[in-house]
Formats: structure tokens, sequence, C-alpha cells
């Protein structure tokens, strides 16, 4: 299984999560310069987070305009796993592959610490490897992780099962609902402030998020299995 | 030379109108560049002597004084004089590290002055081709609480807040560092910003400008009217001057792509020497790089990129706008920066080339517009030797006599009063808005006595801390500034890692005081003796002077930042207790507390006296080898530095964070406040499992070093006895609410 | 030469954090007659063209893509020669 790894000029962690995907699966990753418009190759493409373009004007604005993620909406829409980590969550609202928006924190503060999330839905490429309930210690560090959508779209986000994870007994941000990682309708693509690539080891103080990257790998493992079989 | 067409003053009318004062430089300051010159001056020569003999360029009153620190050891590849110190640490990998203060511009606009003086310390950093794993920030503020303090807290919570929107920016994680609150810097906060880079033996690049026509290319931001000092322009008719900001704004995105740029470039081998346009700008960084390679410089004024149009060379050359580097290219190669550049949306422009003629020549086009002998900017700074005179007020805080305070009714009381005064309560207030995971290298996280970062790939792993009490200093000079230097070390063996090097950011009022000159010489003579002492060279480092307002002194504080090398990650050792039935020792000696210069006496009998606390530095030496020896051994489960708060709030810390109990039994001929929260050097309480405890107390008896068993870890609540007599006890989870929620209720 | 001078502000429907920590300092200060705050950013963008309709057009266009998150904010604009 490929992966890609986006890097627009101001992205973080994008080393970060190299890291993970090599670390947690040992697989084939590339980091992708924001200007490639061809992203065929990849079987999961993770948008990763940072500052890309300083957060000027909104965080993920001027990202979303570049030609990378115009690859990134062709890859989607075959069905390609897509995640958005932090700044990546931003850039995918921004592209409107993602409903909703992420304001400022309601505390006015970047906030950086490690919070509990409950697994709303593990019937997902990135939560199969989870149990729907479970409670799982991922850490956040933003500014603007502070998720809103109109009733409308949160309606139809429940009703479609498209809230991934919660914060669990707790708020840090402000977001509706304490909504923490949404996916599209489809399922490929998933938006999250929270960082799994960051509790991938007990020596970082979580390795919780090691089953999401594990996830991925077998939910790719079955898509390829089934395409065998028909 | 050419005439004046920039309504500029003329070289006689700086010399009649003594215009050069405004500058900075002392009547006798300019005699000696007229001399060394042979002839006057212009306009931009003057701003630039000015700028490189001011004192922070020159160290002309420090400079005798910091000869003395030992900066040699087998492991220092770069002592002090480049950009930053490089140590090794073996397996081909190399740390540097510096600190430095952004101490006056953070008075001003505490969130720029922060945020630049981040910036400052990554590129230094950056430029010596590592790349920075790590940030650290000293910080120093007045009381915040009450009606009367609001400016305090505006200060704290925007330096903070521009320490985090720099820091969290540019992806490097903010791990640790310390915060003070005490009215004697109400007027002059310190803002002390560490950086801790990462690299390999072969890719260290230096700050030198050598090989004859060489290309010089300035890369980055262009260059703006940002930080040229406004005093110099109170004489001039500028027509610029109401738009001219004397605050420098940062961009952290622009240095994301700098330090990405400048480490791919000094990758291709291509580059002879890079530095950073710091303070005084392109001044400073020319004029270091030549004097480094006893070469010359000639740089064209009207090549250099500028956001405005119409600057003159004076303000080229002395702007300090933010994320700029000088950058000296090997000849022919100005291609690969330019290419590199591209890619991340950055300039970098030839600006000039290399000479062997020893001068820095600046022109615009054909024009020489300024023509100075680079030794004289560098080697023939003036040099102070400041007198110097115990102050007077030792002798009052010295006199303070115990006997004189009385013991509190209530010691459970206390401890909550300390544990909810700012300068002891959890600082998660300050860490919680710093990224301090990403790079997903930090494994013990702020809040911890040294901050720990693993290297990835090996089993190895960086302690860092920084310190410095500068109460201690001011009434001890000299053992506080071994207080400074041993402080921070124990807190890197506390952590698991054998103390490396010291970086120094020397913070002190005015050295053209003799009072103060003592408190700088002295404590850096404690400090020598030392880092002598724990074989812990310095450097790298920085001196900010004239800390004082309105007659208000800061304390001296000169603040530590300590390097050590973990060895394995196993080592890995943290402050709070790990299980119950577990032992606790006291490491180090337990009959030395006196009250002198404690927190609990500032706070609970509002006194700045006594005699900084005791400290032996063969104790410590010895207490520090023999505890880094036992967690080697895999024999301590947890470490605690006894530090401001003695061992009350070492013991409230450790439970804390272990969210477990402690019963302590001691015997005591000393005053129970001594006991509980005196704070005398060279002690360590350790967590020892009950099957290790005899081998450990074998291990520290030979080792010379006393230890005491306090007591066992458990239950929900801390006890403490003293001669059979409970005088602490409370459960740990209100000892925790009046720590942890004590500055989040005061920023409300 | 027109400059196009854009307000962008947040939809009167979505909270503004900032807004609302503005409004409790005026009132912290004394200022009791301060009902709300909104904060929103203020653009001005020179465009080289001297047909107001086209420079409309072209205006709007960059909020919708660029300059305005249409999720959670709204824009107005004037155009003024200069």
């Amino acid at each position: 299984m490929k992966f890609a790894v986006l890097v627009f000029p101001g992205s973080n962690c994008d080393i970060d999560a190299v890291k993970a995907v090599e670390d947690v699966l040992q697989q084939p990753v590339d980091t992708v310069w924001h200007t490639t418009s061809d992203l065929s190759e990849y079987d999961c493409i993770i948008v990763p987070g940072g500052f890309s373009y300083g957060d000027y004007l909104r965080c993920g604005a001027m990202a979303s305009l570049s030609p990378v993620m115009e690859a990134v909406k062709v890859e989607a829409a075959k069905g390609k796993f897509i995640v958005g980590i932090c700044n990546g969550f931003q850039i995918l609202t921004e592209t409107g592959l993602l409903p909703g928006a992420l304001r400022h924190n309601d505390t006015m503060q970047f906030r950086c610490d490690i919070t509990p999330l409950v697994v709303e839905n593990a019937d997902t490429p990135f939560t199969r490897e989870y149990s729907k309930g479970d409670v799982i210690n991922i850490p956040i560090a933003h500014g603007e992780g502070n998720y809103i959508a109109d009733e409308e779209t949160l309606a139809r986000l429940n009703s479609n099962n498209q809230v991934v994870f919660r914060y669990h007994e707790c708020n840090p941000n402000g977001s509706v609902e304490r909504i923490a990682g949404i996916c599209n309708e489809a399922g490929n693509v998933l938006g999250m402030m929270p960082h799994p690539e960051r509790a991938v080891s007990d020596l970082l103080g979580s390795a919780d998020g090691k089953a999401f990257f594990t996830s991925i790998l077998k939910a790719w493992e079955a898509r390829v299995h089934d395409h065998q079989r028909a | 030379m050419t005439t004046n067409v920039r309504n500029e003053p003329t070289p006689q009318q700086i010399a009649d109108e003594k215009i050069y004062r405004t500058f900075g430089l002392t009547d006798e300051e300019y005699d000696k560049v007229v001399q060394l010159m042979g002839r006057k001056p212009n306009y931009v020569e003057t701003g630039i002597y000015s700028v490189m003999w001011s004192e922070h360029c020159s160290y002309k009153s420090s400079r005798p004084i910091l000869k003395k620190f030992p900066t040699q050891a087998p492991h220092v590849l770069q002592g002090p004089g480049e950009n930053a110190g490089i140590i090794d640490i073996g397996d081909n990998l190399a740390v540097s590290f510096k600190i430095e203060s952004h101490n006056h511009p953070s008075a001003i606009e505490p969130y720029q002055g922060a945020a630049t003086g981040v910036g400052g310390i990554i590129r230094d950093v950056f430029t010596m081709g590592a790349r920075p794993i790590a940030l650290l920030n000293s910080l120093r503020f007045g009381e915040i609480d009450g009606a009367d303090n609001a400016h305090n807290r505006y200060l704290f919570g925007n330096v903070v807040a521009g320490i985090a929107g720099y820091g969290n920016c540019i992806g490097i994680p903010t791990v640790g560092g310390e915060v003070v609150f005490d009215d004697r810097y109400k007027y002059n906060p310190l803002v002390n910003a560490m950086c801790v880079g990462l690299l390999t033996h072969d890719e260290i690049a230096k700050g030198t400008a050598s090989g004859v026509g060489n290309p010089v290319l300035a890369v980055g931001a262009r260059t703006g009217r940002d930080g040229i000092h406004g005093a110099t322009f109170a004489s001039t008719e500028d027509p610029h001057s109401k738009e001219r900001s004397a605050v420098q704004v940062g961009d952290p995105f622009m240095e994301k792509l700098l330090l990405e740029a400048c480490l791919e470039l000094i990758a291709t081998g291509a580059v002879v020497g890079i530095q950073d346009m710091g303070a005084a700008g392109l001044t400073s960084s020319s004029s270091e790089m030549a004097a480094r390679a006893g070469s010359g410089l000639e740089l064209d004024m009207l090549k250099v990129p500028r956001r405005e149009e119409g600057m003159t060379p004076y303000e080229l050359m002395l702007s300090e706008s933010q994320e700029r580097m000088l950058v000296v290219m090997e000849k022919g190669k100005e291609h690969i920066a330019e290419e590199i550049f591209r890619k991340w949306n950055l300039e970098a422009t030839v600006i000039g080339k290399v000479t062997d003629d020893g001068k820095l020549r600046l022109t615009e086009g054909d024009e020489v517009v300024a023509e100075i002998e680079v030794t004289t900017l560098v080697d023939d700074a003036p040099v102070y030797h400041r007198p110097s005179a115990r102050p007077a007020y030792l002798d009052e805080t010295l006199s303070f006599d115990p006997a004189s305070i009385a013991l509190p009714e209530n010691f459970t009381e206390t401890l909550h009063t300390l544990l909810g005064t700012p300068t002891i309560a959890s600082k998660e207030y300050v860490y919680s808005q710093y990224d301090y995971m990403v790079r997903t290298s930090t494994v013990v996280r702020p809040g911890s006595d040294a901050a720990v970062v693993a290297i990835r790939g090996t089993r190895k792993a960086l302690a860092m801390s920084t310190d410095g009490n500068g109460r201690y200093v001011y009434l001890n000079p000299r053992r506080g500034g071994q207080h400074a230097i041993a402080e921070a070390a124990r807190n890197v063996v506390c952590s698991g890692g054998k103390p490396l090097a010291v970086t120094d950011c020397l913070n002190y009022s005015s050295p053209e005081k003799p009072e103060i000159f003592y408190q700088f010489e002295e404590s850096c003579a404690g400090m020598s003796e030392a880092c002598t002492a724990l074989a812990t060279p310095v450097i790298s480092g920085n001196v900010s002077l004239y800390n004082q307002t309105n007659d208000l002194d800061i304390y001296p504080t000169p603040i530590i930042g300590m390097v050590g090398l973990v060895e394995d990650l196993d080592h890995i050792t943290t402050q709070e207790f790990k299980q119950a039935g577990n032992r606790i020792l006291l490491v180090g000696p337990s009959d030395t507390a006196g009250l002198g210069g404690s927190e609990y006496l500032r706070v609970v009998h509002g006194q700045i006296a006594g005699d900084a606390p005791a400290l032996d530095l063969n104790v410590e030496k010895a207490l520090q080898t023999a505890v880094l020896t036992a967690i080697q051994e895999g024999r301590i489960r947890a470490a605690h530095d006894l530090a401001e708060g003695g061992l009350a709030v070492a013991l409230s810390e450790s439970c804390i964070g272990g969210k477990l109990g402690a019963t302590i039994e001691l015997n005591s001929t000393q005053r129970l406040d001594e006991v509980l929260f005196g704070e005398a050097g060279s002690r360590i309480l350790v967590e020892v499992a009950p099957e290790q405890l005899s081998g450990v107390e074998a291990l520290f008896a030979k080792a010379g070093v006393s230890s005491t068993v306090l007591g066992t870890v458990g239950g929900d609540r801390l006890e403490i006895r003293v001669n059979g007599e409970a005088v602490i006890s409370d459960a740990v989870t209100h000892l925790e609410s009046t720590w942890r929620g004590a500055i989040p209720c005061l920023m409300k | 030469m027109m400059t196009a001078r854009i307000h962008v502000t947040l939809k009167a429907s979505v909270l503004d954090p900032q807004g609302s920590a503005v409004t409790k300092s005026l009132h912290a200060l004394g200022y009791d007659e301060v009902a709300d705050v909104r904060i929103g950013k203020y653009l001005e963008v020179k465009v080289n063209t001297t047909d107001r309709a086209v420079a409309e057009e072209r205006i709007t266009e960059m909020c919708e893509k660029l300059l305005a998150n249409t999720v959670i904010e709204k824009y107005e604009f004037q155009l003024v020669e200069a």
C-alpha cells in the first residue's frame, strides 16, 4: 500500500505522519510537494498538520487552492482514502471535500494536550480496528479547531453516521456537539483535529493512534481482496 | 568619499554637533573612531561603529568577565564566538544550542518582542547547520495578582502567546523552561529563549566569509525600515520617520521556509559561510563574518532587496528586519542558492563579494559610501573594566535572624499558600499553549525537572533544562551563580541525563553601577567554579544589561540552559511517584536547610533576606554522579530536584503528578519551617522499589553521599510527620486543585 | 486602477469568540452600553482595470473563491477609483 503525505509551504507535521506510517505499517510513503498535480499512484493521501501559508487569511484557505488539492479531489472521487489531520482537516473543509468549518477555539488560546476521544463510528476505513464506544487518548494541538456546521448539515452528519470522533467528557475548543472528526458521505475522506500520528508509541504518552493506521491498511487489503475476487 | 546627497549630516557636522552621541557613542569612543580611520566618519560609518561598539554587539563591559568562563572540553566542537555552540554526543551526532534575551523588545510589545526573540534564536541554531528540535523559555515577570497588576498579566499573557504563535507555527516543539514572578521584574520582564538543534559532524556550518571573489548573498525576507533605533532619527529631518517602527514584527511562516531552504542549501556543500542578520542586521553579520575569516567584503547597497523605496545605505545597514540571512557561496554556485530559494518562494540575491583587503566597503553602484577596516569594528571595540563594589544591602540581608520570624500555626495552610504562589504553581496555563509534541520526539513534557527529547534512529535522548534563581544571586552573588549551574545540571540528572554543556543568558541591571558590576563579576565567578566542578563548559551565551527602570534594578539573573545526554531511553526518569509501597529517599545533606532566599520567606513573611542556600560543589558533584549511576542501573523509579518551596513542595509535586499519596516520617532538631520549606542545594528526592532499597543505600554510601529514608508512597493523602507529630496532612487532590488552579484563576 | 474595500465578517448566526472576548473586556472597562462586538477582516485589493462591471465581477469571484469562507463568513465591498 502506497501513502502520500502532502507538503505545503508551512506544513510541519508532514514528517510525523511519514514516521507513523513507516513505524506502524512499514509501508512505502512519499512526501509530495504542493505543486504536484497527479496523485494516481497513491492508495492513501494524508493532508498533514501545520500552518500552511502561515495560517494567513484563514487556516487552510490558500492551501486549498493549490494544484495538489485538485488532484486530491480527483482521487477522492475514485474512492481513495484521504485523511486530513489538524491543518489538513481545515484544508479539506476549505476545499469542500468535507462539510462545515473550523474557527478559533472558544478559549481564544492555542491548546496542546492529550485528549480523550470516543469512537462514534467504527465502520470507516480509518476506525475499523477500534470498536464503537472506545475511548482513546489522542493529542490535540491547535488554535482553530472549533468545528461548526449549520443545523441541516449537523443533522445529516448524525443521520449518516459521519461523526467519527467526539471529544469524550470534554470540549477543548468549543466544537459543536463535541465533534473532533468527521468523514464524507462515501466514508473515504476523513478529517480530524486530533493527531493520531502523535500517538503511536507509549514513549510519546499514548499508542492509541496505532489502530487508526492499521485500520487504513486493513481496509485497503480488504478492498484489494474484494477486487481480486470480483 | 562622496558628498552627502541624502540630507544626512556631514562628517564635520557629526563631529561639531556631537551627533554621534545620539547614536550612543561617547566622546572618547568617537575620538577613537577618528583615530582608527584617520579621518572623520560619515553618517553611515558612524552608524556602523555605533552599533558594532554597542554593548549588545561588542560586550564591552562584560568581555573581560566572560573570558574567564571555562569553555574547553574534549566534547566541545564549537565554543563561544559563533552563532551557537556545538557539542559532540557520539555516533557522529552533535548538538548545537544557545540562549538569548529579548527583554527590552518584550517590555515594549510583548507578543512581537517574544515572538521575534524565538525567531532569532532559531536562526542562530540552524545557521550552524543544525535542525532545530526543541525550544525552551525562561521568563520573569512582576506579580500577577490583584487589580494593580493588570499590566504584568498583560505582559505575561502576551509573551506566552507570542512564544506560542512563533514556535507553534514554525513546528519546533517548546518543551520546557520556567516562569518566575517577582515585582523586581515588573518594569523589566525577562524573556530568554533557548533553541537546541541536532546535526551530524559533517553538517557543521560556520559564519565565515572566506575565499576572495566568492559571492555574498542576502536571502530570505526583504529589508525594511524596522528596528532602526528611533533616537538616531530624532535629530534628522526624515520624511519616513512616522512610518518607521521600532518594533520588529515576526513572520514565522517566512522563517519556516527560510529554515527549510537554508538546511537544504547547507546540505549541498556549496555554502562557505552563513550568518543570521540579527541585532544590527547587515552591519554585524557582514563584519563578523569577515572578521572570523580575516577577509574583507564589498557590498552594493543598490542590490539589497528592500520592502520600501528610497532606503539609504544607513537604513539598509542598520535595519533589524527579521527572517534574513547573509550567505557566502562558492564562486559559480550562486545558482544553487537561487534555485533552492525559488522552490521555497524566497529570494536569494547576490549583493557583493569577498575581498582580501580586510575592509568592509559599501557602494551604491560605483560610488563608495563607506569604507571601514573590519578589525576596527570587531577587535578594536572598546573594553571597559568597570569598577566593582560589594553592595551595601548585603550587610542587612546577611544579618537576617530566623528567630525574628514566627512559625506558621498551620503548616498545611502554609503549604497551600506556597503551592498557590504563581512561581511554584503549575505552569500548565503556559505550556498548554505551546505545541510541545510536534516532531513526535518529546518523551518528557513540560512540567518536569528537565524535558527529554528522543533522537530518532538511536536509543539516545537529550535532556534539557533552564534555571536561574535571581534572588539567590542577589543575596550571595557568588554562591547564587553556583546554584544556577548546579540546579540546571541537577534537573538534567533527575531526568536521567549526564549534563554536558551550558549556554548562559546573563541578565543584569546597569554595569556602570559598581554594586551591579560586583553582582555580575561575582556571579560569573561562581558559575565558572560550578561549571568546572561539574565538567560542563560554557559553549554559547548572551548578555543583557541595563535591565533597570525608575531605579528599580532586576535581581541579577543569570539564566542557565543545560543540555545533557540520556545514553539510553530506558534511563529516562520523571518526577511523579509511580507505585504505592515504594520507598521515598532524600539524597543529599539533610541538615543544612536554612531559610535564606526561600520562596517561603518571601511569600509567607514578605522578606528577601538571609544568605543564599548552602551549596558545596564537591557534595553536589558526588550527589549528581551517584544519582545518575543509580538511574542508569535501573534502580530509581522517580527523581525530583528540591527547589523553590523545599521538601514539602517537592513531595507535593511528586504526589500530584503520580496521583498517589505519601506518608513521611522525619526526625529533626531544626525549625519545622526550615525542614519543610528550606531550599538548601544538592538534594534530590527519589522513589525506590522496596527490593532495591538496600542496594541503592549501599550505592549512595559508597559514593559518600548521604541518604535518608523519608517514607512510603501510597494512599491518597500527603502526610508528613516530624518527630512523631503530624505537621502536614491533606488529600493530594486538594493540594492539586490549589497548585493547578492558581495561575488560571489569576489570569481570568 | 481601482481599489476594492472588502469587509469579511462572520455570518450573524455564527458565534464570534474574539468579539465575545472584546465585549467582556469593554464591559470590564465600564463601557456597559456595549451590546455586542463582531470582529471581521478588512482587505484592500487594488486591481488594474477601469471597467467597474468587470472589477465587480472579478472581486466577487475572489471573495467566493478565497477571501471569504462562505460557510461561515459573509462579505461586502465597495469599489473606489484609486
